[in-house]
């Protein structure tokens, strides 16, 4: 499988169309055996052509001619198939460079990486975003900050130790600049540089793959602080179904669906962390140290172990794969896993702070009015103080 | 809020850190894949 069908796989998960398989055209003798104007057009279109006619006319050293004969010096590789050779990463060479890409003269996965980043990717992933943002402007209209029910008891209760808070400021400190800044560089050349041009562009984007490359660091810290002190306060129990078939309480008024110290909904927000955050983790360290820590091929093998790809319909994945083609995936993975991220986040940001009344004290003093804990964690309130709260209630996820 | 602007100045501080470190470590680009022959600056 080459990158670009790779490509239309990400583009298929991503809801796209695959790009329309090209009709080769077999008959080529005006062209002497060499692509024709339909091959160049249907390329154009994004249709993907077979091209083994060029990518296997390489030339045959075994049948060159004797050294003293016609074009024997040539030893039976034209100009034209030694080029095709280099540009399809079958020449033999020697390069006196160590580093892991430097045998790799021409490769062909940019442009197709970069129509995919500047194309599905940006485009959806901005649609996604502002879409989530709509949504929940839409549900900020329709439902209003949701309150504290009953009456404030000035009393309070801690709800998160400052390891807790040290944690969750720590990766969310970091994540918001980093989010940020990768949207700057996912954006730049589309979105920013026709803004303010490239003179206002260039110092901007220089200081936010700084910063981007270097909290990249604070964020794989806190990640592993939260996870510490909070996993096992997320896992699943009985009264996560309970949460989830009331919605929660976030849709109405009055419904108390009883949780623990996190209810489902916050269980969710803190496993797509762990699982978004650690994948952002892996391919953003494969980018930081380039073709240091290429992971691709290895992951792409394992899942044809798994024989989820080929149950899916995308076949075998590749399991060989250039440094490019690492770094061009790793890269778009990224990407996705950000878009995704940045959308749970917009969502839990907006309910820890404006969205629930009360919420932002728990990570800010860490103290939490106690009817907030009466109505929102019931059970966990109980669990700390011993006292059964006066009616039940729910908590939206923060 | 202390904790929160603790966590900020944490992050900042390990930001710096990591470029120096890495800096330190012949992280760049420019260290890795040039040899003294190459003229970058």
């Amino acid at each position: 499988m080459t990158l670009r069908s790779l490509l239309a796989v990400l583009a298929a998960l991503m809801c796209l169309a695959s790009p329309v398989m090209g009709q080769s055209d077999d008959t080529r003798a005006a062209t002497g055996g060499a692509q024709t104007l339909e091959d160049i057009l249907a390329r154009q279109r994004g249709e993907d052509v077979d091209d083994a006619f060029r990518r296997d006319a390489i030339g045959d050293p075994a049948s060159a001619a004797g050294i003293a004969d016609q074009l024997g010096t040539l030893g039976g590789v034209s100009d034209p198939e030694l080029w095709r050779s280099l540009r399809y990463g079958d020449a033999n060479i020697s390069v006196t460079s160590r580093t892991p890409a430097a045998g790799v003269i021409i490769q062909d996965g940019g442009m197709a990486w970069l129509s995919f980043r500047e194309g599905p990717l940006a485009h959806y992933g901005g649609y996604m975003l502002l879409g989530v943002i709509a949504a929940i402007a839409l549900f900020y209209l329709i439902r209003g900050r949701i309150r504290i029910e009953g009456e404030r008891s000035g009393a309070t209760i801690t709800r998160f130790n400052a390891v807790e808070r040290f944690g969750h400021w720590l990766m969310a400190g970091s994540f918001v600049v980093l989010a940020i800044t990768g949207l700057v560089l996912l954006f730049g050349r589309i979105a920013l540089i026709p803004l303010f041009g490239k003179d206002a562009f260039a110092p901007l984007a220089a200081a936010g793959k700084w910063a981007h490359n270097n909290l990249s660091w604070a964020f794989m810290a806190g990640l592993a602080i939260v996870i510490v002190v909070w996993i096992a306060h997320n896992l699943p129990n009985r009264h996560d179904l309970v949460w989830l078939a009331k919605g929660g309480g976030l849709f109405s008024k009055g419904v108390h669906p009883p949780a623990r110290k996190f209810n489902a909904g916050q269980k969710i927000i803190f496993w797509s962390v762990v699982v978004f955050g650690l994948s952002i983790s892996l391919s953003g360290l494969s980018l930081l140290f380039p073709f240091e820590l290429p992971m691709f091929a290895k992951t792409f093998a394992i899942l044809n172990g798994t024989g989820l790809p080929q149950l899916l319909g995308f076949g075998e994945l590749p399991t060989v794969l250039g440094p490019h083609q690492e770094m061009q995936l790793a890269q778009l993975w990224h990407s996705i896993v950000a878009f995704l991220f940045i959308a749970i986040i917009i969502a839990h940001i907006y309910l820890g702070s404006i969205g629930m009344e009360g919420a932002f004290d728990a990570v800010a003093s860490g103290e939490v009015d106690v009817q907030w804990a009466k109505e929102h964690h019931s059970l966990w309130y109980e669990e700390v103080t011993g006292e059964a709260p006066d009616h039940a209630p729910a908590a939206p996820a923060e | 809020m202390k904790v929160m602007l603790l966590a900020f100045l944490t992050a900042a501080v390990i930001a710096v850190g990591a470029d120096f470190a890495l800096h330190r470590a012949g992280f760049s680009s420019q260290d890795i894949t040039s040899g003294p022959a190459v003229r970058l600056d």
